[in-house]
């Protein structure tokens, strides 16, 4: 392996970095060229911070509606179960 | 002369004061306990619903798929062999039945999360302009919401359920790769275009005011 990436090697290498699933010798790489290509800085300032807010974000709450419709008709799948292996 | 009581360890106390773990929940519901199903599906309806939402593009159809999903693990929960987590086996149902409804519904009818990915790097970054530090404080929770999800939902349907199960789910690569039948290098590429189109539509929103990357050469 060569001692510096190319912007498009980094490119390659930016999610191992960003969920720090990268070995040392590469992170060392990474950091190595992001420190001197402020293109890449800011892609990988910018990704990591759009994993960031994507993060906190919660999941939807299903409409109670379809909540309670949802655990009556599996009342009824579980009836119609229960049927089916008493036969 | 009766001994006094030994203490009671702590931790099993504080075992009982957590919630069932998902294998329990199944095991419970495979030997007919309804509340234990009932449980897995309070625990995952609102994830379910997020993904199936931005897949189709539509509140009450995702409404239709969460409910089929859940009837469907309910259904056929016999056979499910515990290969992998619940969640991921009930988002596979969930993913499928998004895809049939696409295809029969005609919006789609191309529409597979297999398709080839065009891995043009060079394509992948046209914005370089640097962010707030703290860009989400700017806007209320209500249009923070709104940005993101309609990021996600310009996304290519391909990207927006890698994207979601593995960065907001937070999913493992492997779990991805097996709840959407993918292989394991398709998830990573779509997952890195994914990330590197969401950046680029995010930083209309979120970039520093009167500032770009050449105040930074």
């Amino acid at each position: 392996m060569t001692s510096l990436l190319t912007c498009k090697e980094f490119l390659g290498w930016l999610n191992e970095y960003l969920d720090e699933t990268a070995a040392a010798e590469i992170r060392s790489l990474v950091e190595s060229h992001i420190s001197t290509c402020p293109n890449c800085w800011v892609i990988h300032d910018t990704t990591k911070k759009t994993l960031q807010v994507y993060k906190g974000m919660e999941p939807q709450l299903l409409p109670p509606e379809i909540h309670n419709r949802i655990l009556s008709l599996l009342e009824k799948a579980a009836l119609e179960k229960r049927a089916a292996q008493s036969d | 002369m009766p001994q006094p009581e030994a203490p009671q360890p702590e931790a099993p106390q504080l075992e009982a004061a957590s919630p069932a773990d998902e294998t329990t929940l199944v095991h419970q519901a495979k030997a007919g306990d309804l509340a234990a199903f009932s449980e897995l599906v309070t625990r995952y309806e609102g994830k379910v619903f997020r993904l199936t939402r931005h897949i189709l593009n539509s509140r009450e159809d995702a409404e239709d798929v969460t409910q089929e999903a859940f009837l469907k693990a309910f259904t056929h929960l016999d056979g499910f062999q515990e290969n992998s987590r619940f969640y991921t086996w009930v988002v596979r149902i969930a993913v499928n039945e998004s895809l049939m409804r696409l295809r029969k519904s005609g919006r789609r009818p191309m529409v597979s999360l297999d398709e080839p990915v065009d891995t043009g790097e060079d394509e992948m970054v046209r914005e370089l302009a640097v962010w707030d530090e703290t860009p989400e404080q700017k806007y209320s929770q209500e249009e923070l919401r709104a940005i993101l999800d309609q990021a996600v939902d310009s996304l290519g349907p391909i990207y927006r359920a890698v994207f979601l199960l593995r960065d907001v789910d937070e999913l493992s690569t492997e779990e991805t790769a097996n709840a959407l039948d993918l292989s394991i290098p398709a998830v990573k590429s779509r997952l890195l275009r994914a990330r590197l189109q969401l950046r680029e539509i995010l930083t209309q929103h979120f970039k520093r005011k009167g500032d770009d990357i050449l105040a930074y050469l």
